[in-house]
């Protein structure tokens, strides 16, 4: 199990109370079950086994057991202290929770974490090379691809994964022929194709402006 | 959400037996729509049977010149395949037109299929809902109905389905295949998977409990021009007002043949059959496109809210098939 670099967050703390917070930082070790029955939700009389699961994040391998209804995006921000990626909506409609899932951008909290053993996860916090930014990143702040920042994170993973899918030929909505070509790859395309990433500040000229200018650089 | 055990099914036997064997167990793969409304507490399963790495995700061809899409290909994977792309162009607009990029790479064919109506009283847990929990009532009637249907409803329930592949693939006369939990297997025409709510609206599909969808199975392209058409309230990422898929054979200025299933209007992927054959041999033009579209309407029944859904599916119609014969 990796070490995790973890802060106590005002979050945290004012849900859970330092002391759990640490504990879960901890992640749980196998044989422990009974010590989590804090965090567990449901009543008191139907103790739900956990699932021990592992999985890979930002090139890091996590050892982790879990309540099975603890969906990806709890396990990167009360687990493993990834709070990069953001709750806003916790149903999907929003975008902020994007992740990268073997390359692929998926919404975090539509996804259960017991269903992502084994897989290759990347957070916001992943995608820079040491003090390098990835190049999505780099553009945001070229850009000022934002106002507030909360929707940043998802905004980028998902734009990292949807120039991938753009690399791949895959059509959109937008396009006019289905047999797209990645020369094609308009705002118009943008917009379509970063749908699922709502920003509330409304910072959309300027993160459309970000990732054209990233597609001609990733 | 309430408690549940999970499992991972390794075999398509074992996951149809391990959901028969509880009331209350669900398969899961793409889990967009089941966790949302688990959250909610819509749904409560008490078992998840996780069938997202069965080995269901490949597509293939079949003997007839058709292909079979595995039940677990993802949406995004289907709409971008090479051969649904050029033989099914429909079937890709329509995939490409519902959800988001995010929910399309992990909402799974089958599970598109079986997703939920989005009824905001079937979600809303203060609400009566005979879908939800039978006998309640239905708060639509009466309600804030603008999305709800207009065809094959009841007084039980006006909820619509909400999903787009579906209304393609009843376009192209698309089966499902199943595995029972006895092992057997059957074929289900995608047309007939959904159930019309009548008075039994919790009654959803023609699966029994721990019958598992393991592939759809495209016939053979239909000759013709197959187009897809979504209305909708905003230009991208929301669910039909109502939506067209259409094919159109043309035979000199005359049509030969055409299909044509609708969207956001019904508790299922909706087929006028009637208006199908008012096409078949007419003229290709307005006057055609509007009989058929008068007929495929005629037993539509408002309720209040979503009257206008009416004229719109008429036009959408209309609109639809004139852009598939000019481009023959």
């Amino acid at each position: 199990m990796a070490e995790t670099d973890y802060r106590i967050t005002r979050r945290a703390v004012l849900e859970g109370g330092a002391a759990t917070c640490l504990f879960l930082a901890s992640g749980l070790p196998v044989g422990a079950e009974n010590a989590g029955a804090a965090m567990t939700a449901g009543p008191a009389t139907a103790p739900i086994p956990r699932i021990p699961m592992t999985f890979r994040i930002n090139a890091v391998e996590h050892a982790l057991e879990l309540d099975p209804r603890t969906t990806l995006l709890d396990a990167l921000r009360n687990h493993l202290g990834l709070t990069g990626s953001k709750k806003g909506c916790d149903h999907g409609q929003c975008g902020a929770c994007t992740v990268l899932v073997n390359g692929r951008r998926i919404n975090s909290c539509l996804s259960l974490a017991a269903q992502h053993e084994g897989d290759e996860i990347t957070t916001v916090e992943g995608l820079a090379d040491r003090d390098r930014l990835h190049p999505v990143q780099a553009a945001f702040v070229a850009h000022d691809g934002f106002q507030c920042g909360y929707c940043t994170p998802g905004q980028i993973c998902s734009a990292v994964g949807m120039l991938e899918e753009v690399r791949a030929g895959w059509p959109s909505h937008a396009s006019t022929d289905l047999a797209f070509g990645p020369a094609a790859l308009s705002d118009a395309e943008i917009r379509e194709r970063m749908s699922g990433n709502i920003c509330r500040c409304a910072a959309y000229p300027n993160i459309v402006a970000a990732i054209r200018d990233a597609a001609e650089e990733v | 959400m309430q408690p549940f055990t999970y499992v991972r099914a390794n075999s398509v036997n074992e996951a149809a037996a391990a959901v028969a064997a509880r009331p209350q167990a669900k398969f899961i793969s793409g889990g967009t729509n089941l966790l949302d409304l688990m959250k909610l507490e819509v749904e409560r399963p008490t078992h998840l049977v996780d069938i997202s790495r069965l080995p269901l995700d490949r597509i293939e061809e079949t003997p007839e010149g058709g292909l079979r899409i595995g039940a677990q290909v993802r949406n995004s994977d289907l709409a971008a395949e090479p051969r649904v792309r050029s033989r099914y162009p429909m079937l890709s607009q329509a995939l490409l037109a519902g959800a988001s990029g995010q929910i399309r790479n992990k909402a799974s064919t089958a599970g598109n299929l079986l997703q939920r109506t989005r009824c905001s009283y079937f979600y809303d847990r203060n609400m009566p809902c005979n879908k939800r929990a039978p006998g309640s009532g239905c708060a639509a009637l009466g309600g804030f109905n603008r999305m709800h249907a207009v065809l094959g409803a009841s007084d039980a329930c006006i909820a619509v389905h909400p999903s787009d592949m579906a209304v393609a693939m009843a376009a192209l006369d698309a089966a499902v295949e199943t595995t029972l939990p006895d092992g057997t297997q059957r074929t289900i025409p995608v047309g007939d998977l959904s159930r019309l709510p009548g008075s039994t609206p919790h009654v959803e599909t023609a699966l029994g409990h721990g019958e598992m969808i393991t592939a759809v199975i495209l016939p053979p392209p239909p000759p013709g021009r197959q187009l897809y058409r979504k209305v909708r309230d905003r230009a991208s990422y929301a669910f039909a007002l109502v939506s067209v898929a259409t094919i159109v054979e043309k035979s000199g200025d005359r049509i030969q043949s055409a299909r044509i299933a609708l969207g956001g209007v019904a508790p299922k992927p909706w087929r006028p059959m009637e208006a199908e054959y008012v096409l078949a041999g007419a003229a290709a033009a307005d006057a055609a496109f509007t009989e058929a579209a008068e007929s495929a309407l005629a037993g539509a029944v408002g309720r209040g809210s979503n009257d206008f859904k009416i004229p719109l599916a008429k036009r959408t119609i209309r609109q639809t098939l004139a852009a598939a014969v000019e481009g023959v």
